[in-house]
């Protein structure tokens, strides 16, 4: 049998996949300078290379089946065609550049002016080269670098995918996306929580494995192994198919084998999302985030406009518990109309619930809306609080909510302040739920968009665990609810541990509900209690993970 | 040659969305527009690059100009459209 060799990145998302490992086309390497003999005759190569750009660009946005990704192709291609471009172009030509050299610099220079302005001019570097790229390969006669289309399932690996990608990718023949770049908020993450397809976001070294190697990716772990032989590919689309058979099976609400009660419940952030959740007999909504109705907003949305949009996931949940989260906005997500910018350090600084230190209205109305649409409907709402980080906020923020006429209040942990005084919170609310993601960057001082430092991010971190566990002994002691509803609830291996750790609901994305049931009927609750034990003792994340592979 | 300083009302900048459609209106129009931040060296407006690069924000103050016939009336709706929160 061949070495296999295990790489390691951030999991976005969960499930097991495995086949031929397949690249998206090189980069085309830039060939020596040569002599521009007739300056006329290489701008004339260089237009007429763009144009062929634009025309595939646009291509594809007219076969795109969403039309956001077509919007985004389109100001791709308004930039290929871009005039200032073409007059850089003919500066370099007269410079003395033949056409290939002459296209690489002039978007080499927008390329420095994007990445030296930071924030969302950065973000488009990467569509720079992408269409950088694709006018070189034109040029030098290649084929332009894109989606392969071999014509089987494969694993598609990349240095990251940009738009331009996503409108070719087949998702019957995709059987999973790693990238060597980018982070839980790249397009490539994004694009995979869309598709459900397993995804590994910043894994080093998967663009030197061969092209057809047989991998195997994990999702969940961010673990690929490349190299594995057919008999081990099977095995684990045995393993997954069997996964998806055992989901099947245990249709009833979450439980140990013993008939321990764990609430699975759903992320949503909208009603939209609500059918994905009813398809997996979700127990109800663990976490409803609010952030959608406030994005890409001028101006914070009336009662009316929120009241409408809370009652639509409330109706839909009829009987059914649904947690609600305050306005999380600050940090990745910045909202227009709370003028955030200029924080130094967005992280740290006022977002989630701090942002009612500030804008104490913004938290009123949305108190009193959740509380309307409540009374409309007929189901269990309570509602969290995000970035709670002391016993004074947690006392004000329960009482705010009781104001509003809401039964439940409860805040998420996601600071380990918080996590270390949870006894102390559960005194004021009714639950707690913790936010592993969050957790973690603060934990761990470690940026979540980081991908260098994945593995400090790895929700098996025996530290982390260790956060939770405290969380977790408050609830049994207080006799409340502690629940988790960040990326590491979605995570089958890790729910046993979580669950032992006194953990009572888990909350994730519809699709990684059904192997988290199954794992959990796996168990006893002694033995999650014994794994929970171990993995918070274990030296490292990797030997946690161990305990139950 | 007539010139028309607005600041920018799209509550995201002069990014995405709301450059594109400035970058497409300023392509339609029948003169020649320029834009440019403060003293800063103008560029054309019916370059996204270029519009993109200014890396202007909301509140940031951008100055169009242009010469020729129709150049006031275009002035005007390119001003309007830089004002309004094209986000909203």
């Amino acid at each position: 049998m061949a070495e296999v060799v295990s790489l390691s990145g951030i999991g976005v998302c969960a499930g097991i996949a495995a086949g031929p490992l397949l690249r998206i086309a090189d980069v085309p390497a830039l060939p020596p300078p040569a002599a521009a003999a007739d300056p006329e005759a290489e701008v004339a190569r260089a237009t007429a290379a763009l144009a062929e750009v634009v025309a595939d660009l646009e291509r594809r946005a007219g076969r795109a089946g969403d039309e956001t990704v077509a919007e985004v192709l389109r100001a791709e291609a308004l930039m290929a065609g871009d005039e200032a471009l073409l007059d850089g172009v003919r500066e370099h030509v007269e410079d003395g550049a033949d056409a290939v050299h002459a296209v690489d610099r002039a978007f080499g220079a927008y390329r420095e002016v994007f990445e030296a302005a930071g924030g969302y001019l950065a973000e488009r570097v990467a569509d720079l080269d992408d269409l950088r790229n694709r006018a070189v390969a034109v040029l030098l006669g290649l084929p332009m670098p894109g989606v392969p289309q071999p014509g089987h399932p494969y694993v598609l690996a990349a240095k990251d995918l940009a738009p331009a990608d996503t409108a070719d990718l087949d998702p019957a023949l995709v059987l999973a996306l790693v990238t060597e770049a980018g982070g839980p908020t790249s397009h490539t993450a994004i694009l995979a929580r869309a598709l459900g397809l397993p995804a590994v976001v910043a894994c080093p070294g998967v663009l030197d494995v061969a092209e057809g190697t047989l991998v195997l990716v994990d999702g969940a772990s961010g673990r690929v192994d490349a190299g594995i032989d057919e008999a081990a590919a099977e095995a684990a689309r045995q393993g997954a198919s069997e996964v998806v058979a055992a989901a099947a099976a245990f249709t009833g609400p979450g439980r140990t084998s013993d008939g321990y009660e764990v609430k699975l419940l759903a992320n949503v952030g909208s009603v939209k999302n609500v059918p994905a959740a009813d398809e997996v007999n979700a127990e109800g909504i663990g976490l409803f985030r609010t952030e959608l109705l406030f994005l890409d907003r001028g101006q914070e949305p009336g009662h009316d406009e929120q009241v409408a949009a809370y009652r639509d996931v409330f109706a839909a949940m009829a009987g059914r518990r649904v947690v609600i989260r305050t306005l999380d906005a600050g940090a990745d997500k910045p909202l227009p109309f709370l003028n955030q910018e200029g924080e130094p350090n967005p992280a740290l600084g006022i977002r989630g619930l701090r942002i009612a230190r500030q804008r104490p209205q913004v938290l009123a109305t949305q108190l009193a809306a959740i509380a309307e649409a409540r009374s409309q409907t007929g189901a269990d709402v309570w509602v969290m609080a995000p970035m709670v980080s002391t016993l004074a906020e947690a006392t004000t923020f329960a009482a705010a909510v009781r104001d509003a006429g809401l039964p439940k209040a409860g805040v998420m942990i996601e600071v380990p302040a918080a996590a270390l005084r949870a006894a102390d919170l559960l005194q004021v609310v009714d639950f707690l739920s913790i936010g592993t993601n969050d957790l973690s960057q603060y934990a761990f001082a470690a940026d979540r968009m980081c991908g260098a430092l994945a593995d400090l991010l790895d929700p098996w971190q025996p530290a982390l665990l260790q956060l939770i566990g405290i969380c977790g002994a408050a609830g049994r002691a207080t006799g409340k609810p502690v629940g988790v509803c960040g990326e590491a609830a979605s995570d089958p291996g890790l729910a046993p541990i979580l669950v032992g750790l006194g953990v009572t609901s888990l909350s994730m994305s519809p699709r990684a509900i059904p192997p988290v049931r199954a794992a959990l009927a796996g168990r006893t609750a002694d033995d999650c209690r014994r794994l929970a034990e171990l993995a918070v003792a274990a030296p490292d994340a990797t030997e946690a993970r161990k305990l139950v592979a | 040659m007539p010139t028309r300083t607005v600041a920018v009302g799209s509550a995201s900048g002069l990014h995405a969305r709301p450059a594109k459609l400035f970058v497409e209106a300023a392509a339609a129009a029948p003169v020649k527009v320029t834009i440019r931040v403060g003293e800063k060296k103008p560029v054309p407006a019916k370059s996204m690059l270029s519009v993109l690069a200014l890396g202007a924000k909301k509140g940031t103050e951008v100055t169009i100009e242009a010469d020729g016939d129709g150049a006031e009336q275009a002035l005007d709706d390119l001003a309007a459209l830089l004002a309004s929160d094209l986000d909203a």
